[in-house]
């Protein structure tokens, strides 16, 4: 069981949250042509790295809140959260 | 080579074993050979076979980080199925299904392929309907399938939970009765005794550490055993193909994912089917030795852990309880992860790349071992005649640029959603 630290509730076990993927990945800025190769790497192309991973979190069964989670994909280790509009340095 | 016969088997009894050959050699890796695979697996190891069985390509070099069938060919619950809709997914797997058949004899090695049939069981009306469509899709591309009702499943399973008061009563279920197990760690096995035999490098204990392109060309891998140079490489590696995709500057539309297995003591002989579990994610089947062989959903996030979480494993076993309660008798014997190449439509990739000499074969998501053979076969036939057979045609990389995904599943693109 991993233990996450929701930023806004506290440390809680991995069982309240819901998985939401790659946290790095952007989405086009709207209103802006452009390319379907963009658009491919933003919808499927993931990078899917071994070690620290930025992703994404959802508080489901406590707050609700989407949350960041830098964690190591090969050890499991969860160094920081961050709130979602929390800038990741 | 030694052939394996029961006449050999007498004749190496006077000498108590110990006169056996190898089954393969452990050779140092050449300066240079026509095609590596990289990936000493099940489908790599089938696409070394039939790189030399089919297209008369010998000077062949299997590179392997650990040791041969180590990865999710030894880790898997051992199906081997294609009950799939989509005509490109029934035609891959049906071709497969035909050299799963003649395996033990093409490879002179037994991998004890059962066809004991797979069920699907469904839990409302509307899955029979769905069941009903699948089922006739499978059968207008020649492939067997029944749709049985809820008496026929009883006939079949008996020990499921038939109650009506059941949170997901059994409706009925689709078979494919061609269907069924083999011995996993013999078709890695058995495909790396013939490859070898018929002049294939096997190179174990050797990691890839990177490549060598010019000019939008292969020339050759670096790997902790020193540099090689290749013709053509093809990449086999499953949940570590994003690791080798990076040091290739590509991204592609696959995460890695942990995927876990379980099976219990082995009790004496009670299910002689695969059956699945409908409103979830649980398969079961029963080994030859007697062991409940389950599985179900993926851990849920990117891991290269290759060890899974107690949670998953809970959340599948309930389900599994719930449509064989006596399997909460049971106790758990082992229970282990492997890492899948999860792709974003569920369905694999086996074609070229933009590298020219270079050939991907990825993506195989929960259903990597059924594919085996037909696998090695259709990349075998991609990397000898340098572009796809029809039966990988609609596997291509590109497919998600241009939207002709085959999204069996209907999971969109998060298919590691649980």
């Amino acid at each position: 069981m991993l233990y996450i630290k929701c930023p806004h509730c506290g440390m809680r076990p991995q069982i309240e949250f819901s998985y939401g993927g790659d946290a790095s990945v952007k989405r086009p800025e709207l209103n802006k042509e452009i390319s379907d190769q963009e658009w491919n790497d933003f919808v499927y192309n993931r990078k899917s790295l071994r070690g620290k991973h930025l992703e994404l979190w959802q508080h489901i069964s406590g707050c609700r809140q989407w949350i960041k989670v830098e964690r190591d994909t090969a050890t499991h280790e969860i160094f920081k959260t961050f709130k979602a509009d929390e800038e990741v340095a | 080579m030694q052939k394996y016969s029961i006449f050999n088997l007498v004749k190496n009894a006077f000498s108590n074993h110990q006169n056996w050959d190898l089954a393969w050699k452990d050779p140092e890796p050449k300066e240079e050979y026509d095609v590596v695979i990289i990936g000493g697996g099940g489908h790599g190891l089938a696409t070394a076979y039939y790189l030399a069985k089919e297209h008369n390509i010998t000077k062949v070099a299997i590179i392997e980080k650990g040791w041969i069938g180590g990865g999710n060919v030894g880790r898997n619950t051992t199906i081997i199925r294609s009950n799939y809709m989509h005509d490109e997914n029934g035609l891959f797997s049906e071709f497969g299904m035909d050299l799963w058949r003649k395996m033990s004899q093409d490879l002179n090695y037994n991998v004890m392929f059962s066809p004991r049939g797979i069920i699907n069981l469904a839990h409302s009306d509307a899955q029979m309907n769905a069941y009903a469509r699948r089922g006739n899709s499978m059968r207008l591309n020649g492939i067997d399938a029944v749709l049985l009702n809820r008496e026929q499943v009883k006939e079949i399973i008996p020990m499921a939970d038939f109650s009506e008061n059941v949170r997901f009563p059994i409706f009925g279920g689709l078979m494919q009765p061609s269907a069924g197990t083999a011995r996993h760690d013999a078709v890695a096995w058995g495909y790396a005794r013939q490859a070898d035999d018929m002049g294939v490098d096997i190179i174990q204990n050797c990691e890839v550490i990177g490549f060598d392109v010019s000019a939008g060309k292969i020339n050759g891998i670096r790997t902790s055993r020193g540099n090689i140079k290749a013709k053509k490489v093809g990449l086999c590696v499953a949940g570590s193909t994003n690791i080798l995709a990076e040091k290739l500057n590509m991204t592609l539309p696959i995460e890695t994912h942990l995927l876990q297995a379980c099976v219990s003591e082995p009790v004496k002989p009670v299910l002689d089917s695969v059956v699945t579990f409908g409103a979830g994610h649980f398969y079961i089947s029963q080994s030859d030795k007697g062991e409940m062989v389950m599985g179900g959903d993926l851990d849920g996030y990117n891991s290269y852990a290759q060890r899974g979480n107690l949670p998953t494993l809970q959340h599948v076993l309930t389900e599994g309880i719930a449509m064989m309660p006596f399997l909460s008798k049971l106790k758990m014997l082992r229970t282990w992860g492997g890492i899948m190449d999860m792709s974003m439509d569920g369905s694999p990739i086996i074609d070229k790349t933009h590298i020219d000499g270079l050939y991907l074969n990825c993506g195989w998501c929960y259903g990597g071992f059924k594919a085996t053979p037909a696998s090695g076969w259709t990349f075998a036939h991609t990397i000898a005649q340098d572009r796809v057979h029809e039966l990988n045609a609609g596997y291509s990389l590109n497919r998600f640029n241009t939207g002709h995904l085959i999204d069996e599943k209907g999971l969109g693109t998060k298919t590691w959603i649980s």
